[in-house]
């Protein structure tokens, strides 16, 4: 093209070329269908014999139901549907805003430190918790882990964009290897709680670090919640800022971003939502590298329709890989971080081998 | 009226990167900032635009910058970095959007692409896009940011770092003259240069940096003469002098990029 042509300009091609908010529109529709999917086979699935369909027809037809299903039903699959709705969003939203405020797509808080920090803070708060002032102890009463966990990572979130980021400007190299050593550092520290906890500490350790959603009641997904929540609502209110700064900083400041307040609110979402789920479930990995990644390629990097699709699918791949974990080897449990891995170790390997070229590392 | 800078030092660790600049641009002109590299040219640019710690102040407009929010700022001016690198796989009408102020101003991000003379490229991916492309496509999305050079009763400026570093002969023309006409328009143009041909050719003003310093500001003719250009750069320069028998080309010769 000549350097002159622009005098001439063109027709202005229609909205359609390279508009993409569509399709990241229709993927939400088909997102929240899977989802709807993915709850009813979860509540219909399970070791016990209980089937959903003969419970809703007897509810249809007004007949009382059966004790023993109302308990599976209510007291078992329920809570451990609506704990996996809420640690998978969660994780797929925390992977989501690090990738955003770090401009990096693999930055994830279990790869680099922050789910590790997390841990700290709810072992610690297993661990310790007895030896703290009673007036804190029986505020948290049971939130008390939770709020320890989101501490932990919120104080690895800190340390680590504090490190990794000069001038605006966040290194690839410095951050990684920063989150190598702060998960080192908080699982050496985890590591010394471990050896000075006594029996039922160990107990209670033991069943926590599973990384299952076994063992969700009601009290403890309502613990995690009301931690994750607020991360989850603030979340798509970040788009804006996130897009910016993937110009980096200055560029997103320029742009009228109150850069700052973005950071700030993004890193507590993080630890929010980070902690909350690491504080239920124990830490479960890939979801939050592996389900923006995909949607990425699916419909697009903006955050505005990122964020969303990514508590969708995030919520609906955990509750999918939770089915499979609880039926593979039924009536026994394959631990669901393994069945998260062999899903998305490939999918990472994956994703560095085709962006080898791309990513600026 | 004016972008007005008085007293701007900038340290930089111990050492002092501005020294006490005072620095003034007014709309409707292209006012260019340059001197040899270290001079402190990019430095003073993000002292201008708020980007870096700076002693002094900066008054866009009539009002201090540092008392202004970020949106106020954005809405009037915006910024050309030297190069930017994106992390996630953005698409060129996305990049340029980025700089839209008003939600569902979509044709102005379609026309500022137009204006680069990248019609055409909304759905490629700006990481497969070579270096100059990618500069014209931010180049695109500030000129989208600042649509109307003059706008709310009040000119808006663009301040450009080297914008027409990576670039070829016809395109530097071409975004010299996209500046050009913004300023032509009513709006202010800053611009960092490296290539004092094009100075010469397109800016009203210069502004000559040395050692952090200004050493000479004023009209293309008083400021880029023998002996202040010899004494900044350190080396004998000769202006407007033509050697015999060297092959040289000129970008003046090309006209001062208007269409016949």
């Amino acid at each position: 093209m000549s350097a002159l042509a622009f005098e001439a300009a063109g027709p202005i091609h229609t909205r359609a070329a390279g508009d993409r908010s569509r399709l990241a529109r229709a993927v939400t529709v088909a997102l929240a269908v899977l989802l709807a999917g993915a709850i009813l086979c979860s509540l219909a699935i399970g070791a016990a014999g209980t089937s959903l369909w003969s419970v809703l027809a007897a509810l249809a037809r007004g007949e009382s139901v059966p004790l023993a299903d109302s308990v599976v039903l209510w007291q078992i699959r329920a809570p451990r549907t609506l704990m996996g709705i809420g640690v998978g969003a969660a994780l797929a939203v925390s992977g989501a805003l690090m990738q955003g405020l770090f401009r990096n797509p693999l930055a994830d808080p279990g790869i680099v430190g922050v789910g590790a920090g997390a841990g700290l803070g709810a072992i610690a708060a297993i661990v310790m918790g007895a030896a703290l002032p009673a007036m804190i102890r029986e505020t948290l009463g049971y939130y008390l882990v939770p709020v320890a966990a989101f501490l932990g990572g919120w104080v690895s979130t800190l340390v680590l964009y504090r490190v990794a980021t000069r001038r605006g400007r966040t290194s690839v190299a410095m951050m990684l290897l920063a989150g190598i050593a702060l998960g080192a550092l908080a699982g050496a520290l985890s590591g010394i709680l471990v050896y000075i906890a006594d029996d039922a500490q160990l107990r209670d350790l033991t069943f926590w670090g599973l990384g299952s959603l076994a063992g969700a009641t009601w009290s403890k997904v309502l613990t995690g919640l009301p931690i994750m929540l607020p991360a989850l609502v603030a979340a798509p209110f970040l788009a804006r800022g996130l897009n910016g700064l993937t110009l980096g900083e200055a560029a997103a400041f320029h742009l009228g971003i109150h850069v700052q307040r973005v950071k700030n609110v993004a890193i507590l979402a993080v630890a929010a939502a980070t902690g909350a789920a690491v504080a239920l479930s124990g830490g479960i990995g890939f979801v939050g590298i592996v389900v923006p990644h995909l949607l990425r390629l699916m419909s697009g990097p903006d955050h505005r329709y990122l964020l969303v699709n990514s508590a969708l699918l995030g919520a609906a791949l955990l509750l999918v890989a939770d089915i499979v974990s609880r039926t593979v080897i039924a009536p026994a449990e394959l631990p669901i971080g393994i069945v998260t891995a062999v899903l998305g170790g490939p999918v990472f390997l994956w994703i560095l081998f085709r962006q080898r070229g791309v990513l600026d590392l | 009226m004016t972008l007005e800078a008085n007293g701007i030092t900038v340290r930089l660790g111990r050492s002092r990167v501005l020294r006490d600049v005072a620095f003034s641009a007014a709309p409707g002109a292209v006012t260019a900032i340059v001197g040899p590299n270290g001079s402190g040219k990019t430095t003073l640019l993000r002292a201008l635009t708020g980007e870096v710690p700076h002693e002094g102040t900066v008054r866009l407009n009539g009002r201090d910058t540092a008392e202004a929010a970020p949106w106020q700022l954005a809405r009037q001016r915006a910024v050309l970095p030297q190069a930017t690198t994106l992390a996630f796989p953005f698409n060129v009408i996305e990049v340029v959007s980025l700089g839209l102020q008003e939600a569902g101003a979509w044709q102005v991000a379609r026309q500022a692409l137009v204006r680069v003379g990248l019609s055409g490229y909304e759905a490629r991916y700006y990481q497969e896009l070579s270096g100059g492309e990618q500069q014209r496509v931010q180049l695109a999305r500030a000129l989208a940011q600042v649509w109307q050079p003059v706008g709310e009763a009040e000119s808006r400026w663009l301040f450009l770092d080297e914008p027409v570093a990576s670039l070829d002969i016809g395109h530097q023309l071409q975004v010299m003259r996209i500046a050009r006409s913004f300023a032509e328009a009513g709006g202010g143009i800053v611009a960092v240069m490296h290539d004092l041909n094009l100075t010469a050719m397109f800016a009203d003003r210069v502004v000559l940096l040395e050692g952090g310093r200004v050493l000479g500001e004023g009209a293309p003719e008083a400021v880029l003469t023998d002996a202040l250009l010899s004494r900044a750069y350190n080396w004998p320069v000769r202006v407007g002098v033509a050697p015999a028998a060297v092959l040289f080309v000129l970008p003046q010769a090309a006209g001062d990029g208007r269409a016949d």
